[in-house]
């Protein structure tokens, strides 16, 4: 479904992704961890399409197509996904209607008619529901006001309304206590599906608890240097990442 | 020949036309002598700093429109709020329009200001109303000395007048440049109320100059909702001088909507003359290209337990120019005086201007006067997160500008005014998105 090659990208000249290569199948969940400042974020915005981190080399394809050149929306239609580390606050735009216009837009740019208004409705009560979150927040201008936690299973909230085809969660464990970590979690697998996959970008182990991998990579100064099956974070949390580190640097 | 000449050649021409043994024509004297000394307001004085006027006038415009110009309802019905059911007082180059008008006498005066001015039946409401409010600046006296049509609405006390009046001058354009002077008077009296529209359009690309001047009087508990509806061509520039009247316990909320014209002044001027009045004053101007839109505002609080609101909201593009200046006047009598202003405005692109300048005079020590103004950009943040949703740029750009004017938009009371406003900033903003938000 996803492949990178090689993938290098700096952001206001300086260079973060450092050749980077994954493979990522329908089904499967990858966990790229790291130490801060590996460029595990920097990655996740890459593949979503943010301007400001400039592709220097390398490829993205999606379902045998060179992502690479195209808009964020683009991506998004062609069904990418990030939820992001820190949700934009966006004040006088409803979740709702946020969700609908992205929905519709996303539909006109694949060339389905606009969903219907009793349809959206449905499923806006559907996903909400999934995701524990109380109807009226969804009248609320989007994450305006909203508790971290509130924040991320908004973000999940938009997931699972969007269906896409690769979801990249940007430290969604982030900022979540215990409970809300849960709803999280579970609201991620069961959206889970063998056609759609997930990386899961995450500094701690926690969240795999939960979200369990069917690989794990280390990312280290810009380049996978260690790729495993989900024991491998445990024992990152066990040992931190030095230990990699002298790997590395010996 | 000379601007100034050219009015007094005018002048000579007008009073060939019109009665010269009326009250009105006696002050179209006396104002043409104050244009004479004021002229044309020039940017060395304080209140014409940020916009020039000389290219507006440098432009040899006739001051009396060819007569005949026909024009069918359906050339202009989608300039109406044509969704509702409104009376009209429409004018065509100046010229009243009857078959595409519908006015009443009936129980209230909605009709002609030609025929208040002449009409003796009239004398003792323009002898009390007719420019005792207006500013007796250069512009407003240029507009008195050649006023003879305009919309004359009288409404006496107790009554809830039913539906809208919608106000539209038109310039069909038989004219290279044409410069018109529509003058508004509206009477509302103690415990009435209405809702007006008020438009400016010009429907060819000749050169338009609409100097407009409007009084409008809120008796006792009268009620007066107001929407001005500023979209007019880039060849169109309006300077609009508006003044309101308030009494005890009366409410007037202006709403003025700029989003076209070429160069647009709105001088809009409350002056509370009793207690307990409520003042609005919101605005949304979009503007692009080299659009320029001023707002000199003044609320003037001279009696004790009013209150004034101002939000204008204001999003500029390309090398548009803005201007605000907004000045509060409370007296020293005028105590538990709310007064709010809020201006926001948006820099989309870095060529464009807004100059904010509110002003606060508080000669009253216990009231609540407060001003806010901020100057921003669209957050690229917000819009990356939009487009990573699956909404283009330029629908998140526009989806952002939405959400900023909302709140003004919030507090128009006509459905079919707001759908309408939205719909044209859907289109300003050339998108097809619904903002139903």
């Amino acid at each position: 479904m996803l492949q990178i090659n090689n993938l290098q990208a700096s952001v206001e000249d300086k260079e973060i992704l450092k050749g980077i290569n994954l493979q990522v199948k329908p089904g499967e969940v990858h966990a790229i961890m790291g130490p801060n400042g590996s460029g595990k974020s920097t990655l996740a915005n890459v593949i979503a399409g943010r301007e400001e981190y400039e592709m220097t080399g390398g490829s993205i394809v999606l379902d045998n197509e060179d992502i690479a050149d195209l808009d964020p929306e683009e991506r998004a239609h062609k069904g990418v996904f990030l939820s992001f580390q820190y949700p934009i606050e966006i004040p006088g735009v409803s979740v709702t209607n946020f969700m609908k216009t992205a929905i519709n837009e996303t539909r006109k740019a694949q060339g389905k008619e606009e969903m219907k208004a009793s349809d959206m409705l449905k499923m806006i009560r559907e996903k909400s529901e999934l995701l524990e979150i109380d109807r009226k927040f969804l009248s609320r201008s989007l994450n305006e006001g909203f508790s971290g936690g509130e924040k991320k299973r908004n973000e999940i909230f938009q997931m699972a309304m969007l269906e896409p085809k690769l979801a990249i969660l940007d430290e969604t464990d982030s900022g979540l206590d215990i409970d809300a970590l849960r709803i999280v979690a579970n609201g991620v697998n069961k959206l889970r599906s063998k056609d759609n996959a997930t990386i899961v970008i995450t500094h701690y182990q926690r969240l795999l608890d939960y979200i369990v991998p069917d690989f794990v990579h280390v990312l280290y100064k810009g380049r996978i240097v260690k790729t495993g099956g989900k024991e491998l974070a445990l024992e990152l949390e066990e040992r931190g990442y030095d230990w990699i580190k002298e790997e590395i640097e010996a | 020949m000379s601007f100034k000449d050219k009015i007094l050649s005018s002048f000579i021409a007008l009073e060939n036309e019109v009665d010269t043994e009326t009250y009105a024509h006696s002050l179209r004297n006396e104002a043409l002598g104050n244009f004479e000394k004021l002229g044309v307001p020039q940017r060395k004085e304080e209140a014409y700093k940020y916009t020039s006027l000389k290219s507006v006038f440098n432009k040899d415009y006739s001051l009396f429109p060819k007569k005949d110009t026909a024009i069918e309802y359906s050339d202009i019905k989608r300039f109406l709020i044509h969704e509702i059911d409104a009376y009209r007082v429409i004018f065509v180059d100046g010229i009243y329009s009857s078959h595409l008008s519908q006015t009443t006498h009936d129980k209230f005066d909605v009709c002609l200001m030609s025929s208040a001015l002449n009409n003796p039946k009239y004398n003792s409401v323009i002898e009390t109303y007719y420019n005792k409010l207006a500013s007796q600046d250069g512009l407003s006296s240029l507009n008195t000395a050649f006023a003879r049509e305009g919309a004359y609405i009288h409404i006496g006390k107790n009554i809830a007048v039913e539906k809208p009046i919608e106000i539209v001058y038109f310039s069909t354009g038989n004219e290279r440049a044409l410069m018109t002077q529509p003058r508004n008077l509206v009477v509302v009296g103690e415990n009435s109320q209405v809702q007006i529209i008020e438009r400016h359009q010009s429907l060819s690309d000749n050169e338009v100059l609409t100097n407009a001047v409007t009084e409008i009087f809120a008796a006792q508990r009268a009620m007066v909702d107001y929407y001005k509806i500023q979209n007019d061509k880039l060849n169109a520039s309006l300077l609009d001088h508006t003044s309101v009247d308030q009494r005890t316990s009366s409410e007037v909320r202006l709403h003025t909507f700029s989003f076209g014209g070429s160069l647009t002044r709105n001088n809009l001027n409350f002056y509370q003359n009793g207690e307990h009045c409520n003042s609005l004053l919101n605005g949304v101007t979009i503007i692009e290209g080299k659009q320029h839109v001023d707002h000199s505002t003044l609320v003037h609080h001279s009696q004790p337990n009013c209150e004034s609101y101002q939000e204008y909201k204001q999003i500029f593009d390309d090398r548009a120019v803005g201007v605000f200046n907004g000045k509060v006047l409370v007296d020293k009598i005028a105590q538990k005086i709310n007064a709010f202003q809020q201006n926001n405005n948006i820099l989309v692109s870095d060529k464009a201007t807004i100059n904010a300048k509110p002003q606060l005079e508080i000669f009253a020590d216990d009231v609540r006067c407060s001003h806010g103004c901020t100057i921003g950009q669209l957050d690229e943040e917000a819009l990356f997160y939009m487009q990573s949703r699956g909404i283009g740029k330029k629908e998140a750009r526009a989806l952002l500008m939405f959400a900023f004017a909302n709140s003004v938009l919030e507090s128009v009371k006509i459905p079919e005014i707001k759908s309408r406003i939205t719909k044209l900033i859907a289109k300003k903003l050339q998108v097809d998105i619904g903002f139903d938000l």
